[in-house]
C-alpha cells in the first residue's frame, strides 16, 4: 500500500507550505513598507471617529452601582527612583504639576492648588487596548481651566504630559520614560482631567499618584499616570520616540479611538 | 460536446450565455476571502492580549466565562481553558503552545510571535477593506437584481415540503446543479445581512470614540465587555459557516465550482425538448 507515505508525504508537504505560508506572514508584518501602509488606516479612523464624533459628545457615566471593586491596575506599579520615593513618603506636598511649553503665563501648581482648581467628578469606563474595562469614579480638575489660566500661545497644537515613571528601564534616555500627548480638540474636551482621586479616596499609588490624566474617549494608554509635567507644543516629533507617547513610540496608535 | 462542434461551426457563434457569478460578486468574494483571514489571524492575536471574555460594561477578572491560561502542572505548565464551570486541558493548542502561556496558537494569529500592536494594525487596515468591499457588494446585489433575483427564496421554496426534500438532498450530498437552493439562499441571508454586519456593529462597540457618538454599538450588547464577547461568538459562527461552504463546494464537486467562481462560468443552457 502506498497509500500511507502517500498521505504521509501530503501531510508533510501541507505543514511544511502552512509552515512557510506563516514565515512569509511574519516576514510581511515586520516589513517597514507593510507597516507604513497598515499604519495609514489610523487617519482614516482618526478623521472617521471625529467626524461623526461630536466635539461636546461625552462618554458615557455610569452610577455609583456600576463601579468595579476589581479596577485592574496596568503599565507602571510604583515607578522606581529616590525622587519620586521622596514625594509618596511626604504624601506629595512638595510635588508640583509645571505646566508650561507655548503658553503666555508658565504654572506651578501644588495639589492643593490643582485641588482648588474648577473640578469634575465623573462615573467613566476605562477600557484597555489589551481588551479588558473596569469602572470607576474620578474627580479631578479640568483641563480646560488650567490651560485657560495659563494661555496657550497660538502656535500651540498639543499638550504633552510628562510622567514620573520610567516604564522600559533598558531604553537610553527619556525613551524609556512614559508620556503622553493629546490635540487640543481632547485637551478641551470637559471630560478631560487630571484625576487627583478615585472612588472618592486620595488617588493610590498604583493608579498614578498624585494625578494621572482622564481623557475619556480613548483606550487606557492615553490616560497617563504619574504626571509632572505638562508641556503645550507646536509638535512632538523631537520628544523622545517622536510619536507623541510611550506606547506610540513602540507601535500603537496615537489616535487611540479604537 | 454536440454543443461545442455546433460553435465551431456555425458562423455566427451564438450569443455568450450570462456568467453564473458576475465579475462584482466574484471579485468581491476572493477579496473577502483575503480579507476575512487577516481580520481572523490579527483578531485573535489582540484575543491573546487579555484570552478571557465577559459579560456587561466591565470585565469581571475573577470571573470571566471562558478564559485560556497556564497553570503549574508536574514539572512544567498546562494550557487550561475553562468555560463557565467546565474545565478542559488544551495544552498544545489553547491557552499554552510552544512552552509559551498564550491563548491561541502562533499559527493561528497574524503576526505569529506577540505583538498586539501589529495585530491591532492589521485588524484596522483591513477591516477598512472589509467595510469598502462589503459596501460595494450590497450596492451591487441591490442594483444588479443579484439579491432580489439569486438569494430571495421564491414562495414555494419556502413551503414546508420543499424544505425538508432539501434538506434529505442536502444530508445525502444530493446538490441540484444551477442557481442556488433555498437552504443556501437562508444561510447566504443569514451572513450577509445577519453576521457581517453584526461582525462590524460588535467591533464598534469595543471603541471608546465611537461609543461616545453612538452610545447604541455597546448598549445594544448590554455593554463593551459583551460587544467583545459577541464579536469573539459571531467569529467563531462565521469560521463555521466558511468550514461547512468549503465543505459544500468540496461535496459539489470542487473543481467546477472553484473554476466557476473564479472564471464565472455560465448559466447551464436549456435542455433540448425544455421549453425557453
Amino acid at each position: 500500500m502506498t497509500s500511507i507515505p502517500r498521505r504521509g508525504l501530503l501531510a508533510g508537504a501541507g505543514s511544511a507550505l502552512l509552515g512557510l505560508t506563516l514565515a512569509g506572514c511574519d516576514q510581511i508584518s515586520r516589513n517597514a513598507g507593510v507597516r507604513a501602509t497598515l499604519a495609514r488606516a489610523e487617519g482614516l479612523t482618526m478623521a472617521a471617529q471625529r467626524l461623526i464624533l461630536a466635539r461636546g459628545a461625552l462618554a458615557r457615566e455610569f452610577t455609583a452601582a456600576d463601579i468595579s471593586p476589581d479596577f485592574r491596575a496596568n503599565g507602571s506599579l510604583r515607578p522606581a527612583g529616590v525622587a519620586y520615593q521622596n514625594l509618596v513618603a511626604n504624601s506629595f506636598a512638595d510635588w508640583r504639576l509645571e505646566i508650561g511649553g507655548l503658553v503666555e503665563r508658565p504654572l506651578s501648581l501644588s495639589l492643593e492648588d490643582l485641588r482648588r482648581r474648577p473640578a469634575r467628578t465623573q462615573i467613566t469606563r476605562h477600557d484597555c487596548v489589551e481588551g479588558w474595562s473596569s469602572i470607576g469614579q474620578w474627580t479631578g480638575a479640568r483641563l480646560s481651566a488650567l490651560l485657560e489660566e495659563a494661555a496657550l500661545k497660538p502656535e500651540a497644537r498639543y499638550i504633552v504630559f510628562h510622567c514620573a515613571d520610567r516604564l522600559d528601564p533598558n531604553a537610553v534616555g527619556d525613551r524609556g520614560l512614559y508620556y503622553e500627548s493629546i490635540d487640543l480638540v481632547d485637551a478641551f474636551h470637559e471630560q478631560t482631567i487630571l484625576a487627583y482621586e478615585m472612588n472618592g479616596q486620595v488617588l493610590p499609588v498604583k493608579h498614578g499618584a498624585p494625578v494621572r490624566l482622564r481623557v475619556e474617549r480613548q483606550l487606557g494608554y492615553k490616560h497617563a499616570k504619574y504626571v509632572m509635567r505638562i508641556e503645550a507644543v507646536e509638535s512632538f516629533a523631537h520628544i523622545a520616540g517622536g510619536k507623541g507617547g510611550f506606547w506610540e513610540d513602540r507601535g500603537y496608535e496615537w489616535y487611540a479611538g479604537i | 460536446m454536440a454543443n461545442a462542434a455546433d460553435s465551431q461551426i456555425s458562423p455566427q457563434p451564438p450569443a455568450k450565455p450570462p456568467p453564473r457569478h458576475s465579475l462584482l460578486v466574484r471579485l468581491t468574494h476572493w477579496l473577502n476571502v483575503l480579507v476575512l483571514l487577516v481580520l481572523l489571524g490579527s483578531g485573535l492575536q489582540i484575543f491573546n492580549a487579555h484570552p478571557a471574555l465577559y459579560w456587561g460594561h466591565a470585565s469581571t477578572f475573577a470571573d470571566p466565562w471562558i478564559s485560556m491560561t497556564a497553570e503549574p502542572r508536574g514539572q512544567g505548565l498546562a494550557g487550561i481553558t475553562q468555560v463557565g464551570g467546565l474545565k478542559l486541558e488544551t495544552t498544545g493548542v489553547l491557552g499554552l503552545s510552544d512552552g509559551m502561556q498564550r491563548g491561541f496558537p502562533a499559527w493561528a494569529t497574524l503576526p505569529g510571535y506577540r505583538s498586539l500592536a501589529e495585530g491591532r494594525r492589521w485588524h484596522f487596515f483591513f477591516a477598512w477593506l472589509f467595510v469598502f468591499n462589503g459596501l460595494a457588494y450590497l450596492a451591487w446585489g441591490l442594483f444588479s437584481g443579484h439579491f432580489r433575483r439569486d438569494l430571495t427564496p421564491q414562495r414555494r421554496e419556502l413551503s414546508p415540503r420543499h424544505l425538508w426534500a432539501e434538506i434529505k438532498d442536502h444530508v445525502a450530498l444530493r446538490f441540484p446543479h444551477g442557481r442556488y437552493n433555498v437552504l443556501q439562499k437562508l444561510i447566504y441571508l443569514v451572513v450577509i445581512f445577519g453576521l457581517l454586519p453584526l461582525m462590524v456593529v460588535s467591533g464598534l462597540g469595543m471603541s471608546p470614540g465611537v461609543n461616545a457618538a453612538w452610545p447604541w454599538t455597546f448598549e445594544m450588547f448590554g455593554g463593551r465587555q459583551s460587544a467583545r464577547t459577541i464579536h469573539f461568538l459571531s467569529a467563531l459562527a462565521l469560521v463555521a459557516f466558511v468550514l461547512i461552504h468549503v465543505g459544500m463546494v468540496i461535496a459539489s464537486g470542487p473543481l467546477r465550482q472553484l473554476r466557476v467562481m473564479i472564471t464565472g462560468g455560465a448559466i447551464s443552457p436549456p435542455k433540448p425538448g425544455a421549453l425557453s
